[in-house]
């Protein structure tokens, strides 16, 4: 069934990136990224790649889940790296007559595309070993402070969080509802431009429909069970550091302090 | 003139799973009234997808009237225009401004002239009783029951040879039960359209049909008339389907002795079941 | 103290034109009186349009009154400051198993209550654990709401209303959306806690067979309550009945047919053993 395909794949197991505290995954996620385009070289991508494969062996998570991710996006790599090997001019070190391939277009394009593969391994990584909810729950802790600022965090954090369990139900309910109008005869890609948008519109207003009735609902669903916003609430789950957390970022605070300092001496 | 399946199977994509449908082979000709009943998960939502092609079959073939429909060049279009098929709770497919322009879509969609849609759609909503005051009324105004009547409209007005209608009485109350029963018995007596109805009661069904075709874990387990399919009580409860109250009644009224052992008396529906026990009854007085 | 008392409860709403003029009121609820005492189990009948879905929001206050009042322990369920303690009280489950499950996991949906009233993280843990098992789903805790059946999504929803431990829980058309196994799951649960925990049970359906074990039955009809009484009480009266679109079960109703005829069947027989017993013994 549609609906079993869960976002992010989380891959449920016991390890101790699992067991993290989810704003030292989003947190280090985001150092990794970072840490992507500051060390800009061979050396300090060899020390990428070092934390990467300890991390994911660390994960216990299988590689052919890791590598899922970067199917979706193998059409953007391959034309990222076609794009940057024969476009961008410089010392030609191959030549096909009709085009050619600098040294300069070569390592952007080696760049580029290490740069996208670790960055979805690692994106991966994080969603692989880390629920929705932790997820939301991680965000909303660290964004916390924005509340100071009039900025409705918590409400943010509970959409976020209910959108996550109602798209599987939504891709579901679309799929019913495209096939109740192709039993009426309904077909989606036919005819021109035109024609193929308005033939979304017996699929689309269904949908919105449902969708709206599903909010009220649910509006109706946690009112009852005394929702009245983030005032007062307390966690089944509050998240709290632990020595690992803090062991965690300090390696990654060293992480990046050495892809720095490669940078720098370059 | 018929739907066939022949050793059809279906199997999802991830294949870790059992299939949804295993060597199904059946055959609906025009004219019946068939119910196809099944615990949830039985496979009968997706068996009924491969009679209109909106599933295609991982094994074996589908023919509507001989021809195989999944074949290169047949247009699975004109098919849906005279296989009908409602998924449960059709009103959720309701989409247009007005009532009658949504019921226009079927008929639109298969290419007919101006007119002829316009008198289709009229024909459809007088079927299933919705008078002419809600034509230009918008769909989403009216009750539950009311907006299940125009879904099955909207797919009348494409006047299909058969119709299929996964649950057509989930969610209605026994007033509304009964009016949808009674247009589909309708629809077949007076206009002769093969009628297709998926049910997990068979009780509901028992009275209209004159075949069950009884689905388990994708494969088909009975294929027989009512009287015939209820004589396998046991088998029946273990799948999770009862046998209509009245047919268990007559039964137990046997094993207590009110019937005698080697009595042929049995009972689907009240009427049936009274006059049984009526007649025992006059009996009794008189001796 | 009543659990919930109802008084000439009138509840309207109105259809409007495009420039939001009123240009049709339906009285959903005509003047409804009800008592409803600690530990039952009632059942609220009557068919789609009759206005019982509507009186099953006015107990918990999703909805309030036009006229009259409606009472939860005492508190009046139109004060802003009462309503959460009413809330957290009478917990209501309603029709669409999926529209009220909001945890991406069991466990984390069933805090979803406690969260909510400020319950410490421990007594969460406590109290989701006991729901779960009220309910027959602690095997389930870490499931995805998505691999659950609707039977066990409706009993995942109940765990969500006990864990903020409630003295009533209200159902409104629990089953409508299930077949037939998930219906009697959450039949049996339900009369379960009635029976092993006393919590008060309002059940709002129009199915028959549901209601034969209940303490009393109101039957609604154009938003007023038109039949009340016992099981056996309420379904002797087939004619009635079918005036109000509803109808009885099977054994009531052959029983009846068959006293119409002329054999001598005692009243008020209401399930299949009754029937049988009764025609063997006239034999």
């Amino acid at each position: 069934m549609i609906r079993e395909i869960t976002i992010g794949q989380y891959y449920r197991a016991d390890s101790m990136i699992h067991q993290l505290d989810p704003r030292t995954k989003i947190a280090g996620t985001i150092l990794f990224i970072i840490s992507l385009f500051v060390g800009k070289s061979i050396p300090a991508y060899i020390i990428s790649v070092v934390l990467l494969a300890a991390v994911i062996k660390i994960s216990t998570v299988p590689f052919s889940y890791m590598i899922r991710g970067l199917k979706a996006v193998f059409a953007i790599l391959i034309f990222s790296v076609v794009i940057n090997m024969f476009f961008i001019p410089g010392e030609v070190i191959i030549d096909f007559g009709f085009a050619d391939i600098s040294r300069e277009g070569m390592q952007t394009a080696v760049f580029m595309a290490i740069r996208l593969v670790f960055l979805i391994l690692g994106s991966s990584l994080m969603t692989l070993t880390t629920t929705p909810n932790q997820l939301t729950d991680g965000m909303e802790k660290l964004l916390n402070p924005l509340k100071k600022i009039g900025i409705p965090v918590h409400e943010i954090a509970m959409m976020m969080s209910i959108a996550l369990r109602f798209i599987p139900i939504l891709t579901e309910e679309l799929d019913k509802i495209m096939k109740a109008q192709m039993a009426r005869g309904a077909e989606y890609d036919q005819g021109n431009l035109i024609k193929k948008i308005k033939s979304v519109v017996p699929v689309l207003v269904p949908l919105f429909i449902s969708s709206v009735r599903r909010a009220n609902d649910l509006a109706m669903a946690m009112e009852s069970r005394c929702y009245h916003g983030g005032e007062g609430r307390t966690k089944m789950k509050p998240l709290v550091y632990h020595k690992r957390d803090y062991i965690s970022y300090a390696i990654l605070l060293c992480y990046l302090a050495v892809i720095i300092a490669i940078r720098v001496k370059m | 003139m018929s739907i066939k399946l022949e050793n059809v199977s279906y199997q999802y994509r991830d294949s870790k799973r059992r299939p949804a449908l295993s060597h199904v082979t059946l055959e609906i000709k025009k004219g019946e009234f068939i119910g196809i009943a099944g615990h949830t998960g039985s496979g009968k939502s997706t068996l009924i997808q491969h009679f209109n092609g909106l599933i295609r079959p991982t094994g074996g073939t589908v023919l509507f009237d001989g021809e195989n429909i999944h074949e290169q060049g047949y247009s699975l279009k004109e098919l849906r225009g005279k296989v009908g098929l409602s998924f449960q709770y059709p009103e959720h497919q309701l989409f247009e401004v007005t009532v009658f322009e949504d019921v226009c879509f079927g008929p639109k969609n298969l290419g007919l002239p101006q007119d002829e849609i316009q008198k289709r759609a009229k024909q459809a909503l007088e079927l299933v009783g919705m008078d002419e005051k809600y034509y230009e009324k918008s769909p989403f105004e009216l009750s539950g029951g009311q907006k299940r009547r125009v879904a099955i409209a909207g797919i009348l007005a494409m006047e299909p040879e058969y119709f299929i209608l996964d649950e057509p009485t989930a969610g209605l109350d026994p007033v509304g039960r009964d009016r949808i029963l009674q247009l589909l018995k309708r629809l077949h007596e007076e206009k002769g359209i093969t009628i297709i109805l998926v049910t997990h009661s068979m009780e509901e069904i028992a009275d209209y049909v004159d075949r069950i075709l009884v689905m388990e874990q994708g494969r088909l387990r009975f294929d027989d008339t009512p009287s015939e399919v209820f004589q396998h009580k046991d088998e029946l409860e273990q799948m999770g389907l009862s046998v209509p109250f009245y047919s268990s009644l007559i039964d137990e009224l046997r094993q207590n002795g009110y019937f005698s052992e080697d009595s042929e008396v049995s009972a689907i529906t009240l009427q049936e079941a009274k006059q049984a026990i009526l007649e025992n009854w006059k009996r009794d007085q008189q001796s | 103290m009543k659990m919930v008392q109802i008084k000439d409860l009138v509840y309207r709403y109105f259809r409007r034109d495009d420039d939001d003029n009123i240009i049709e009121t339906i009285e959903a609820i005509a003047g409804v009186n009800m008592d409803v005492e600690k530990g039952q189990f009632i059942a609220i009948l009557g068919h789609n349009g009759s206005g019982k879905s509507s009186l099953a929001k006015h107990i918990n206050g999703l909805l309030q009154p036009a006229e009259g009042a409606v009472y939860v322990k005492g508190m009046n369920t139109s004060s802003e400051e009462e309503i959460w303690r009413i809330r957290q009280s009478a917990g209501i489950v309603l029709q669409n198993p999926d529209n009220q499950i909001i945890g991406n996991i069991v466990e984390e949906d069933v805090a979803f209550g406690p969260e909510n009233i400020g319950i410490p993280t421990q007594d969460i843990w406590t109290r989701v654990a006991e729901s779960l098992e009220a309910v027959g789903m602690e095997a389930f805790r870490l499931s995805s709401p998505n691999r659950l059946s609707g039977g066990q999504k409706q009993r995942v929803a109940i765990a969500g209303i006990l864990a903020m431990e409630p003295e009533c829980i209200i159902l409104d058309e629990p089953t409508a959306m299930l077949d037939p196994k998930g219906r009697e799951d959450v039949i049996k649960t339900v009369h379960r806690l009635n029976k092993e925990k006393g919590i008060t049970i309002i059940l709002i359906t129009h199915k028959m067979d549901e209601v034969v074990d209940a303490d009393k039955l109101f039957v609604m009809d154009h938003g007023k309550v038109v039949m009340s009484g016992t099981p056996r009480e309420v379904f002797s009266d087939v004619e009635k009945m079918k005036e109000h679109r509803l109808e009885v079960p099977h054994a009531a109703e052959l029983a009846y047919e068959l006293r119409e005829e002329g054999i001598p069947l005692p009243e008020m027989i209401m399930t299949k053993k009754e029937l049988v017993k009764a025609l063997c013994q006239l034999s």
